[in-house]
């Protein structure tokens, strides 16, 4: 089947099997390796993309289902080559061990600071529930979501306080 | 893992998926957000020859008041449920219930009448459309049909959806300030319920502890009668089936169930 998506701010055109995964779809025929198939069960978040802004598990999605839409990768994060704030903080803070879950604990934290761009600590925790690190660097993963929302100046205090008032 | 090979038609509207619904018969399944039948398909425990994607149709999409009731289109994703304002007013539960789905991710996929529709006993929704007494909204080709949800779980993963129906829309009664509590027992971040207990008004719903959601009826008589949350949870397990696995014994399950529903009535907010 004939799919029209824009991976990463470029339009393509691409004749897909309609079982083909969106993971599949982005690492073997868009040539896009930054999301990783980890469990491949929906729950790791290895392959964590962004398809219209919102963070979704790019193994449990069609490629047809994604017809017409937007899709982000990590690589689509940095197109100057310049650092994303997200990808800036988790290098500062050093928010990985192996790396292999990164790609999706980076796309999951861009997905949560567009939803809520200053969370607290157990914010981020609960918002990163659906990423796994197996070696367990979840301490560092965190402080680099609050470092990168901080980055953006303000705080969840701050937001809450300007809301209210 | 992959799944086997099928067809695959975006619906151009309700109708028209009922239409192909119509034609390809036993042979097709209805795709929303794919998150309950896509894992399916690639165990390969679902082979369906075609999906039928209804997961874009804006007109299964969105939340709106009617009367005492909100109607929340099937498709709309379990975030906007858990996000909208006017749930969040009227049917706190239904919204608190939609936040336990998952993850983040998983809910922005996951769609609210694709969850009623697979009819997992051990899944969110299920249990809180029974506690809440909410509805479906069933479209076939011959209109719509209104079942209630204690009629609409008919059975392990099975429901009263008849094969060329789909549902377009879940009514929940608005109940602001209705005072509700949920519990729900797991082992690990995200997972399905080991037990569940849900309560609003009287009413209380359980998750696992048979093949379909359930009312804890002789818990919620003895609430009725005037028993404390702590003197009615103690019925709470009365004419339950629950079944046997490697998170929990039949015993356990109705342990928790009790303790589960003594929580909820307790914590109600």
């Amino acid at each position: 089947m004939q799919v029209e998506i824009t991976v990463n701010g470029q339009r393509r055109s691409d004749d897909v099997e309609p079982r083909l995964l969106l993971v599949h779809y982005l690492r073997e025929v868009c040539g896009l390796r930054a999301a990783n198939v980890g469990c491949d069960t929906t729950s790791c978040g290895a392959c964590t993309v962004l398809l219209n802004g919102a963070s979704v598990k790019s193994c449990t999605v069609l490629t047809v289902q994604a017809n017409g839409q937007q899709v982000t990768t990590a690589e689509g994060l940095a197109p100057d080559g310049e650092l994303h704030p997200v990808q800036a903080a988790f290098r500062q803070e050093h928010g990985l061990q192996c790396g292999f879950c990164t790609p999706g604990m980076v796309m999951a934290a861009v997905g949560l600071l567009s939803e809520n761009p200053h969370p607290t600590e157990a914010e981020a925790r609960e918002g990163l529930e659906g990423n796994f690190c197996r070696c367990t660097g979840y301490h560092n993963i965190v402080r680099a979501v609050l470092a990168a929302a901080s980055s953006r100046g303000g705080t969840a205090e701050q937001e809450r306080a300007e809301a209210g008032a | 893992m992959i799944p086997a090979p099928f067809d695959y038609v975006a619906a151009e509207s309700a109708t028209h998926a009922l239409d192909l619904l119509d034609s390809f018969g036993d042979d097709a399944k209805l795709l929303a957000g794919g998150h309950s039948l896509l894992p399916m398909m690639k165990l390969r425990l679902a082979t369906p020859a075609v999906l039928i994607d209804i997961g874009r149709l804006t007109e299964l999409i969105g939340i709106r008041a009617d009367g005492d009731e909100l109607v929340i289109g099937a498709a709309t994703p379990h975030a906007a449920v858990a996000a909208s304002d006017l749930v969040r007013a009227d049917a706190p539960l239904l919204a608190h219930s939609a936040a336990q789905v998952g993850d983040p991710q998983i809910r922005h996929r996951g769609t609210i009448g694709g969850s009623l529709a697979h009819a997992d006993p051990a899944a969110d929704l299920p249990m809180a459309l029974v506690a809440l007494g909410g509805r479906v909204d069933l479209l076939g080709q011959g209109g719509t049909r209104r079942v209630a949800a204690d009629d609409f779980f008919t059975g392990f993963f099975e429901t009263g959806l008849d094969p060329g129906e789909l549902i377009a829309s879940v009514r929940v009664p608005r109940l602001p300030g209705a005072a509700w509590g949920y519990q729900k027992f797991v082992r690990r971040a995200n997972d399905w319920a080991i037990v569940g207990a849900a309560a609003i008004n009287g009413r209380i719903a359980l998750a696992n502890m048979g093949p379909t959601p359930l009312r804890a009826r002789a818990a919620e008589r003895a609430l009725a009668d005037g028993a404390s949350a702590a003197e009615a949870a103690e019925f709470a397990a009365e004419a339950t089936e629950p079944g046997e696995d490697v998170h929990a014994d039949r015993d356990y399950r109705r342990h928790l169930a009790r303790v589960l529903t003594r929580r909820a009535l307790e914590r109600r907010r």
